[in-house]
């Protein structure tokens, strides 16, 4: 009977609205990877369920936030890390973390990853990168690489896609990895550090998208995706950002970023502290 | 001891300056915004004050990022505010639309400017009330208060901001760039005088909460983030629980009749007017904001004239006091609504009215309407 009851429960559940289950993501994809590794980072960290916010923007990936059993938020398209901004500010004892897409990320949102980095608010940003908008069935985005066919690229991509990781430590961000859907124990490890980091920090998960970008684009099954993934992967922590470009011989992972600046919410509360201080000082006088 | 956050007393004041003190006052803590003229001296008195109160302003990269930390802001339990003007505003309507689906409490300032597009900046308009009921997509109700005095900004803002925490409603202040840049007179009460609302609490046990379950007043408790609730909120379409509801009918007219129905069936609670010598008037004028002033000084003038004229002053203009303004024409033979937009106001008051004759007095930009105008058009409208 015991094992049975072993055998039925995912030792993930507890972290799990499992009344929303089934979850709506393709057989293949890499969301569930993602989440299974945020999931396993909260665990290994005994994260306090209560003091942890899940926010979502628009997309596939957007619906992680409602399977979280945490506060969640699921915003509008591009919106997350903003909203994240106001929570994180307004309540610096909740851990806040944005999971969503490249194409929410980085097309309509990406103002606010920008100056979220900019700022260094103390929020963590998981981005899944399937190359395409998957939710509204295969479009070419900001991350889209040249010549790659989506429906709205017919003759091949034109557009030069972004390089998040370099983009991201341009902006600002104190902690950047990249990792893709085959690399669970690294991503892991990833995320685990970033919760345990204060100031704004990007992990870039390369997914695989079998039901669309990989189909219209010839790379076989998910299976052979992850192969694929597994050949291309280089593993080279601390390695320039600006030479960490997606090709397709290559895809650079690791931790390229790591370093230390105070938090937008430690200055402000620094900056709190002294004006407070010098107006009780002006009061006694 | 005086206290920092209310400051008790005598001032003079520009409407903008009372504005941001009205919501200190009435606990804002939170303050997320993007310079705009005329409402840029909200932001800038906000970021000076906040930090003094303990508070939190943070200057977002544009209108769109400022409503959204505002209502991340209000999900942990703070009360908080953005201020703009009708570029901003229009920025700001997709997450107005948000904060309407998952019924977050804040206020929005709206100081308005003359528009479409960049308009006139440091000029007067009532261009976007219309806008503020209309703006975001699809059906929903939210509260829009016009003052028009600086007393009033400093009032109203407290109003807002206990609307917005009793319906669970994004809540505007309409205020014209005249009411937002002049100095008056401002009485700050003490502390203790003010009313100040706060949203209900969910009373049962975490594990059981429902965030979007409503009272019989159709308004949910609200429980905050890192509150243990664990609760879920998105902008789709959702059920009691939270729960995306993406393609049932059922579920789409029941909450967004709530949504609708939690304003319109408390309109009466709702709404405030200013009348002024409406009982044997043969003539009204509806006005609000800067408008209402000179058409209460072209009343006093015009009884001196022997025309026996009355003012209604919206104080709330969404939702729109349709069974007041409709009783209002059943006395009187004509109504004027003078205001400085190409007539927006004055279409509710029309379909309120039904077969009273409505005149649009309409001004675009520069100065605001004269008594004389009004008076003029009264006898127009008299004839």
């Amino acid at each position: 009977m015991k094992q049975t009851e072993r055998m039925t429960q995912h030792p993930l559940t507890k972290y799990l609205r499992s009344e929303r289950m089934p979850h709506i993501w393709c057989e293949g994809c890499g969301n569930g990877i993602l989440l299974n590794s945020f999931l396993t980072a909260l665990d290994e960290l005994k994260v306090d369920l209560d003091k942890i916010v899940v926010v979502s923007g628009i997309g596939c990936i957007g619906r992680a936030a409602g399977y979280v059993n945490v506060d969640s938020f699921h915003t509008t398209h591009g919106r997350a890390i903003a909203f994240a901004t106001g929570v994180k500010l307004a309540n610096p004892d909740l851990q806040v973390v944005v999971i969503s897409g490249d194409g929410d990320l980085f097309a309509i949102g990406g103002n606010h990853f920008i100056h979220a980095a900019r700022r260094n608010i103390d929020i963590k940003v998981i981005c899944a990168n399937n190359f395409n908008y998957g939710m509204t069935g295969g479009q070419y985005g900001p991350t889209t690489p040249l010549e790659a066919w989506t429906t709205t690229t017919p003759y091949g991509n034109i557009e030069h896609p972004f390089n998040l990781v370099h983009l991201a430590a341009a902006s600002g961000a104190v902690y950047v990895a990249r990792w893709t859907a085959l690399h669970v124990r690294r991503l892991k490890d990833s995320i685990k550090k970033s919760l345990q980091k204060e100031g704004f920090s990007f992990i870039e998960v390369i997914s695989p998208c079998p039901t669309i970008f990989d189909r219209y684009n010839k790379r076989g099954t998910a299976v052979d995706v992850m192969k694929w993934f597994k050949l291309i992967s280089n593993v080279k922590h601390g390695h320039d950002p600006a030479k960490t470009e997606i090709t397709k011989s290559q895809i650079m992972v690791g931790e390229f970023v790591d370093v230390e600046r105070p938090s937008y919410g430690r200055l402000l509360r620094d900056m709190t502290k002294k004006v407070q201080e010098k107006l009780k000082e002006k009061k006694a006088k | 001891m005086r206290s920092r956050a209310v400051l008790t007393g005598t001032h003079f004041l520009s409407g903008d300056l009372a504005c941001a003190e009205g919501a200190i006052a009435a606990g804002c803590r939170f303050f997320g915004g993007y310079p705009i003229t005329p409402a840029t001296e909200i932001a800038e008195r906000m970021s000076r004050r906040l930090v003094e109160v303990g508070g939190v302003y943070i200057q977002m990269e544009d209108e769109i990022g400022s409503l959204a930390a505002v209502i991340g802001a209000s999900y942990t339990g703070k009360k908080a505010m953005t201020a703009t003007s009708g570029p901003g505003f229009s920025l700001m309507q997709e997450n107005i639309g948000l904060a309407v689906m998952t019924e977050a409490p804040l206020v929005i300032v709206n100081i308005m400017r003359g528009g479409p597009s960049t308009g006139q900046p440091t000029m007067p308009g009532q261009q976007d009330v219309m806008q503020a009921k209309w703006g975001s997509h699809g059906d929903y109700e939210i509260i829009a208060l016009a003052p028009s005095s600086v007393q009033e900004m400093f009032d109203l803002t407290i109003d807002c901001f206990n609307l917005a925490e009793s319906y669970r409603v994004p809540v505007m202040l309409l205020a014209d760039e005249i009411i937002g840049h002049m100095s008056e007179r401002v009485k700050i009460p003490a502390p203790e005088e003010i009313t100040i609302v706060d949203r209900k609490k969910p009373k049962g046990p975490p594990n059981e909460y429902q965030p979007f379950k409503p009272d019989d007043d159709l308004v949910p408790p609200m429980g905050c983030f890192g509150e243990g609730y664990r609760f879920h909120a998105t902008g789709l379409t959702h059920d009691e629980k939270g729960a995306p509801k993406t393609v049932s009918v059922e579920e789409q007219t029941k909450l967004v009749r709530r949504l609708c129905d939690k304003i319109r069936k408390n309109t009466h609670k709702i709404v405030r007017v200013q009348e002024v010598m409406l009982e044997d008037a043969e003539v009204a004028i509806l006005a609000y904001g800067i408008t209402s002033r000179a058409a209460l000084s072209a009343v006093r003038k015009a009884r001196k004239e022997g025309i026996k004229a009355g003012l209604l002053r919206l104080i709330t203009i969404w939702p729109f006091p349709t069974e007041l303004v409709a009783k209002m024409a059943d006395h009187v033979t004509a109504i004027v609504v003078p205001e400085m937009n190409y007539g927006q106001i004055v279409r509710e008051v029309e379909r309120a009215a039904k077969t009273t004759p409505v005149s649009l007095l309409s001004k675009l930009g520069e100065e605001p309407h004269r008594p004389s105008e009004i008076i003029t058009a009264m006898r127009k409208a008299l004839q």
